[in-house]
């Protein structure tokens, strides 16, 4: 103790001070953050219960019978496979306006997220939730993904999948924390500014490919850290940062004996 | 032992003999064992670009044991799942292979690719320090052209050479380049043609990029290294202002053994740096963006960083009303405005400054002092100018990353960047020179005054006065040791006769420019200021036992002569000498 309280005049003690203050900061964060909601299994659903999940929720801005207004789009026809993917990603409800929803943590469970589905299916026909076995990744050819990803999605959403710009604050969002359930629905229901890929664009077989061609990308890159996957931008800010960083360092260390 | 230590020297004697006796090496050796070179961090900045080039020639033969330049079509069997069965390139085909099946490929290939961008780095980190401390001036204005010649081969080696993996990326790239050669008026679909044997893509720019970047260019910048590095020896290296440091003198330590332990230290430092980013960074995922096919573009498509001014560029430069249709003749404002016109702009000004200064300043004199960037505030400001040009369309060509990572439009930040791109050059150019010129001051102001103690001292007749503490010979040195640039004054127009002189018109553009250089100036400190400031402090001086005496003379020469000439009301309580003055 005594060791500590006579350096703390050294000129490096505020950094120090700030490294622990910075890593007892994170460290609580990571103890208290909310975690997102685990999934229970799914029930038999039932619409009475997401009629009233949607008055309650929904209904301020889709209008009591789902009927939309300006601005905001009808659900009847919409399909179980929409309300499954805007609210299992959390972009609905939404939090704010803005050029498009973000996807947050979902504030709905399974359960009610079901019964909200179930509902607003029963309005109108739409695309349904997937089976498990019609997204399973393990059931497609990721090589055939790949090349259907390049055509049909990597000009929006990156050569892999980590998200891309588009016009006045829109964006094409990253599909890395995406389940494959999630895929297949924004696939046949285009949500937002992404087109709707239906079974005459793409076969279910090939909707399984792409799945199958996202999840290898799981495995992470072989190279060591990926860097965000974005491409040279990083690569050129990262050798600014670490490669002349650390050698301008050391030139500095290597040439402090000035005469 | 001490007998086989006579014996390892007598080998050793032996075998210097035989050497010199047959090549004379000695005297070469012993010259340039002793060649002194003077001691700054930022005189290893190029250094660091030949060690990178060290490392790209050892990782470079490595890859040309296993890449194979051809743009036959194979089908891909292998490792990585999601290209099997894929019909790709033998070039693709054979990087995936050195990525994921040869021993050491992947790392040699990353180490390869950073050593490029740290390669490319260094390089315009060392020419910033060249420029900013006016290293460029004669007799090293050759040396300086030589330097930029091999920024260009440099940039060249990094396109040919992320080109070569026939991936999507890369092939975008390529694209652009033909789309940039093609909007060349009149040549530009000729050399296209040449460029790719054909039409885009043709079956022939990777074999052909291939040669230019194992062979051409690395040949062409291993002959400029050598040349650079003559030069350096030639001329001697310059050395920053300090006592004892003249335009006639080299002060600093010998090459052996201080910069030969310092220099072949540090480039065991770059190749590990280099490994560690080889190693635990991944860069330009090929397997990523796959074989090449001209239909599709990914999102974030972007060259290298070094190439990343031309894409932003691009980004920028509004499409519509740019594409104009001659005759039948299309001249394609839109790419040949920020592809060819923009960077030629910006590079010929780079290329052309050393010139450019020389005959605004008509100094022919050598120089090997290097200038402090405050001393030199235009061109300070236009390096800064250039560099924020530089930087403004680095950052227009991420513009889809800086949309998506802050929340951004992207309409929005190009439209921005297109207002910045034209402004903010002269914005920075105004800024920098005001805070040269504002340093300078500062400078003037130290030297005649010295520094605030913070120490405030009351009279006996209750007058205040803080206490300066002179600067020593070594402060005041680096402060008053550069000379004073001012315009040049040209002859009259016309001689005594009334006749025109020759070559007026010439002159009075020359002068325009030496006013545009040195018109806003700050005079170094002469000595007869500084024994003019001292003197005060003389006039003033306090009697013996007051340290203070000199500062504070130093501190307020001026005010106090208003008071010494005048009456003082009760001189007996004065502690003040000021009797000689009257």
């Amino acid at each position: 103790m005594k060791a500590i309280a006579a350096r703390r005049n050294h000129r490096f003690a505020p950094v120090v001070l700030l490294l622990l203050a910075l890593l007892v900061t994170g460290g609580v964060y990571a103890a208290l953050m909310p975690s997102p909601a685990v999934a229970a299994a799914a029930d038999q659903s039932d619409i009475e219960g997401g009629k009233a999940l949607f008055r309650a929720n929904c209904a301020t801005c889709h209008g009591p019978s789902a009927e939309g207004r300006e601005g905001v789009p009808s659900l009847v026809g919409v399909g179980a496979a929409s309300v499954d993917f805007q609210v299992s990603t959390g972009r609905m409800p939404m939090q704010q306006n803005g050029p498009q929803a973000a996807a947050k943590p979902p504030q709905f469970d399974e359960e009610q997220i079901s019964q909200l589905a179930a509902y607003v299916a029963s309005l109108g026909p739409g695309p349904a939730i997937p089976p498990q076995e019609q997204v399973d990744p393990a059931g497609g050819d990721a090589a055939n993904g790949m090349a259907l990803f390049r055509t049909n999605c990597a000009m929006c959403h990156g050569s892999i999948g980590k998200g891309g710009a588009l016009s006045e604050g829109k964006y094409a969002p990253s599909l890395a924390g995406s389940t494959p359930t999630q895929i297949y629905e924004a696939m046949v229901t285009g949500p937002q500014s992404m087109p709707v890929f239906n079974d005459a664009n793409l076969s279910p077989d090939e909707k399984q490919d792409i799945i199958a061609f996202l999840e290898e990308q799981k495995a992470g890159s072989p190279g060591g850290t990926d860097l965000g996957a974005i491409g040279p931008v990083a690569e050129g800010l990262w050798v600014w940062v670490v490669g002349i960083g650390l050698l301008i360092g050391c030139a500095v260390w290597i040439g402090a004996k000035s005469s | 032992m001490s007998t086989s230590t006579t014996a390892a020297q007598r080998a050793a004697g032996g075998t210097a003999d035989y050497l010199d006796q047959r090549t004379g090496i000695s005297l070469a050796v012993k010259n340039f064992a002793r060649k002194i070179f003077p001691d700054h961090w930022s005189f290893l900045l190029g250094e660091i670009a030949l060690y990178s080039f060290v490392v790209l020639l050892i990782t470079g033969v490595f890859l040309t044991l296993f890449f194979v330049p051809s743009m036959g079509l194979v089908e891909y069997e292998g490792p990585f799942a999601p290209m099997n069965g894929v019909e790709m390139s033998e070039a693709f085909a054979s990087t995936l292979d050195l990525s994921f099946e040869v021993t050491g490929g992947l790392l040699m290939r990353q180490i390869h690719h950073w050593a490029a961008l740290l390669f490319m780095a260094s390089i315009v980190t060392h020419m910033m320090r060249v420029f900013f401390t006016g290293a460029f001036r004669k007799p090293r204005e050759v040396n300086w052209l030589v330097g930029f010649i091999l920024m260009i081969l440099g940039l060249a080696a990094g396109f040919t050479g992320y080109s070569l993996p026939d991936d999507v990326l890369s092939g975008n790239g390529l694209r652009i380049t033909d789309g940039v050669v093609k909007s060349i008026p009149i040549v530009g679909s000729y050399m296209s043609y040449f460029i790719f044997g054909g039409e885009f893509p043709g079956e022939h720019i990777i074999p052909r990029l291939f040669t230019v970047h194992i062979l051409l260019v690395p040949a062409l910048i291993l002959a400029l290294i050598g040349l650079h590095l003559f030069f350096v020896v030639l001329h001697k290296h310059t050395h920053f202002p300090g006592p004892g440091r003249t335009e006639r003198n080299v002060v600093g330590f010998p090459l052996f053994p201080v910069y030969v332990a310092k220099a072949g230290g540090f480039f065991f430092v770059v190749f590990g740096v280099l490994a560690l980013m080889g190693g635990t960074m991944t860069i330009n995922a090929v397997w990523n963006y796959g074989p090449y096919d001209p239909s599709p573009v990914s999102a974030g498509a972007q060259p290298d960083w070094y190439m990343l001014f031309l894409e932003g560029s691009l980004r920028l430069m509004p499409g519509q009303g740019t594409e104009w249709d001659l005759w039948g003749y299309t001249l394609s404002l839109n790419v040949l405005i920020p592809a060819v016109v923009i960077p030629g702009i910006l590079f010929t000004l780079l290329a052309a400054y050393p010139f450019i200064e020389a005959w605004a300043t008509g100094d022919k004199r050598e120089h090997h002092v290097l200038d402090r960037p405050r001393n030199a505030p235009v061109r300070t400001a236009t390096g800064v100018a250039i560099l924020t040009a530089f930087f403004i369309l680095i950052l227009a060509g991420s513009n889809d990353l800086i949309a998506t990572h802050f929340a951004l439009s992207i309409n929005d930040i190009t439209y921005v960047f297109r207002v910045l791109f034209l402004v903010t050059p002269f914005l920075a150019f105004w800024a920098t020179k005001r805070i040269c010129l504002g340093l300078q001051r500062k400078d003037r102001e130290l030297v005649l005054h010295g520094h605030e103690t913070g120490r405030v001292v009351r009279f006996a007749n209750g007058e205040y006065i803080e206490v300066h503490k002179p600067l020593d010979e070594y402060e005041r040195w680096i402060r008053v040791h550069h000379e004073p640039r001012r315009p040049l004054e040209i002859e009259p127009a016309e001689d005594e006769h009334g006749v025109r002189r020759k070559g007026y018109r010439m002159d009075a553009i020359r002068a325009r420019a030496s006013r545009f250089f040195y018109e806003d100036r700050v005079e170094p400190v002469t000595p007869a200021e500084l024994a003019a400031a001292h003197s005060h402090g003389e006039h003033d001086a306090l009697p013996a036992g007051e340290p203070e005496t000199q500062e504070i003379g130093a501190g307020s020469g001026g005010g106090r002569h208003a008071v010494t000439g005048a009456p003082l009301p009760d001189e007996g309580d004065t502690p003040r000498p000021s009797v000689q003055d009257h």
